[in-house]
């Protein structure tokens, strides 16, 4: 794997803005809960109740401004929605009547509403989880989640994903470098057949890796479970500043009610 | 089986007499290390890896298992420590012998005993450090042993500095280098305490400096060692004693350097010195006294 362990060479690490706001120093697994507790709030608020989205917004471009992470890191990695959004738009086109003329196109007006409700709850919740990971570092989401009482086993799995990514990449960065001094060029479906090869050499060698990590860990009397080698500890201060999101979100999501019915 | 009348197999290399050798058992009555008796083992698909392995390697010895490609080593080595189950033969650690395959709790703890006593190092380490940093991979195994606290810190704190890594404990793995991730994966196993050393080809794909820090490192640990590789210049240099493991048994069984100069036995065996290597200019390997 020699010279492909650069700086912030695997994802977790990619992820992490380094920083020293408060939102930054929170205990993971307290950033966790209170992201949790805003997406259920937006996804919990009114469709139709334009204007709460508004704050929700407001409330977490706030988040971002103190935790001091580049606009443009943000807007960047917000690309990750994209597939949504190509769904979403499908659904004026698709959805049932009636119908509302949009620049001379006839859209149907619970399509449009049901579009809106995916973007902007989607879009919330994005932008707060990239907020998450840019300010805490992957390992300790991981920990944070192990205190959370998420079975081990998922974060077991999430842990190898994290530590083995880079590894993985490094392997298929090497089988295309081989590829191509081999002469190989991808340039259409023609090569589809070899690109899908290497796949699957990839998947095998994966595999493999993963008994011989396996035996590796049965060697030194793993059992099932990790053992627990210390998290952060949570103070009052941090739960309560911690809730100021959600608790505003909160206020918010209870207005947009009462306003709708 | 070929095994020469001046073999020595404890701490003084050459000058133990058989006389002596018995009264060293007496004083120390200490099972072996580590001993095989007829162990076989064929794979689920019927292909038979092992037919009958017989070895015995008494405390504080350094011994290399030398062999071609497919031989039957990296199948050996994971019956050291119950992951293999033999078919037939038995394996025994320090006077404790690796139960059957059951589901019986008494067995699994025999087996994690074991698994204590006989410390892997595997070939690649990217396959044995898998926790997110150094120090808390090296605390793996001892805090599968129940190991906690300050006691724990100590253990980490001891293996990496054994093997000059502690300067290290809180990077990533894989922001080492190949040797320095080489040697953490030592220091995990030493953090278990182990009975035994067991290591699977530990110069492949070092560079020559990192070759030589590593063996720098193996030579100081006071330790029984067993060392599988068909390095020959590495088993010269820190194994005294050599065995040849070829079509799944034990084939011969001698000094190293004895071993080496057997053009005849090592062709046999498919293991070939390199080029302009010459073991007879060579001093012998010495092993500490036993611990």
């Amino acid at each position: 794997m020699g010279g492909s362990h650069g700086h912030g060479a695997d994802q977790g690490e990619r992820l992490y803005v380094h920083g020293h706001s408060v939102v930054h120093r929170l205990p993971a697994h307290v950033k966790t809960v209170a992201l949790l507790a805003f997406v259920f709030t937006v996804v919990a608020t009114p469709t139709e109740q334009f204007w709460a989205f508004g704050v929700y917004a407001l409330l977490l471009i706030a988040v971002v401004a103190v935790a001091r992470i580049p606009v443009r890191t943000v807007t960047t990695r917000m690309l990750v929605e994209i597939p949504f959004v190509f769904f979403a738009v499908l659904m004026p086109i698709l959805g049932p009547d009636p119908r509302v003329d949009v620049l001379g196109v006839g859209l149907s007006q619970p399509g449009l509403l049901a579009a809106w409700g995916i973007m902007a709850k989607g879009t919330l919740g994005v932008v707060g989880s990239i907020t998450l990971a840019a300010t805490t570092p992957a390992r300790d989401l991981l920990l944070g989640l192990e205190r959370l009482r998420v079975p081990d086993l998922f974060v077991q799995i999430a842990g190898f994903m994290l530590r083995y990514s880079h590894v993985v990449t490094a392997e298929m960065e090497r089988m295309r470098i081989a590829r191509e001094s081999r002469g190989f060029h991808a340039t259409g479906p023609r090569q589809w057949k070899v690109l899908a090869q290497s796949a699957g050499a990839l998947f095998i060698r994966s595999y493999e890796r993963g008994e011989r990590v396996h035996l590796a860990m049965l060697s030194r009397g793993y059992t099932g479970t990790m053992p627990n080698l210390g998290t952060a500890v949570a103070v009052r201060r941090d739960w309560v500043v911690a809730a100021t999101l959600p608790a505003a979100a909160l206020v918010a999501c209870l207005l947009a009610w009462t306003v709708s019915s | 089986m070929m095994r020469s009348s001046d073999r020595s197999d404890l701490s003084q290399p050459n000058a133990a007499s058989r006389t002596d050798r018995a009264e060293l058992q007496s004083i120390l009555p200490t099972p072996a290390s580590l001993e095989l008796a007829g162990v076989a083992f064929a794979y689920p698909d019927g292909h038979q890896a092992l037919f009958g392995v017989d070895l015995r390697i008494e405390r504080g010895e350094r011994v290399a298992l030398l062999g071609p490609n497919g031989a039957g080593k990296t199948t050996l080595v994971l019956h050291l420590n119950g992951i293999l189950h033999a078919g037939a033969g038995v394996v025994t650690v320090a006077g404790l012998t690796v139960p059957p395959k059951s589901k019986d709790a008494k067995d699994a703890a025999a087996v994690r005993e074991i698994r204590r006593r006989v410390g892997v190092v595997f070939q690649d380490p990217d396959d044995q450090l898998f926790m997110p940093t150094v120090r808390e991979d090296v605390a793996f195994g001892p805090a599968n042993m129940g190991v906690v606290g300050d006691e724990l810190d100590q253990r980490v704190r001891t293996a990496l500095e054994r093997v000059d890594m502690l300067a290290f404990a809180d990077r990533p793995p894989h922001h080492l280098s190949y040797g320095q991730r080489r040697r953490v994966a030592v220091a995990a196993v030493l953090a278990m305490e182990p009975e035994i050393l067991v290591l699977d080809e530990p110069s492949s794909n070092l560079d020559p400096a990192s070759r030589r820090e590593l063996a720098d490192v193996l030579r100081s640990l006071d330790i029984t060692m067993l060392m599988v590789t068909h390095d020959l210049p590495y088993a010269m240099e820190l194994c005294p004693r050599s065995v040849i493991l070829s079509g799944g048994v034990i084939v011969a069984d001698d000094d190293t350097r004895t071993m080496l100069c057997n053009e005849e036995l090592m062709g046999r065996n498919r293991l070939e010195l390199p080029y302009g290597f010459d073991p007879q200019n060579l001093p012998a390997p010495v092993v500490r006294g036993i611990a």
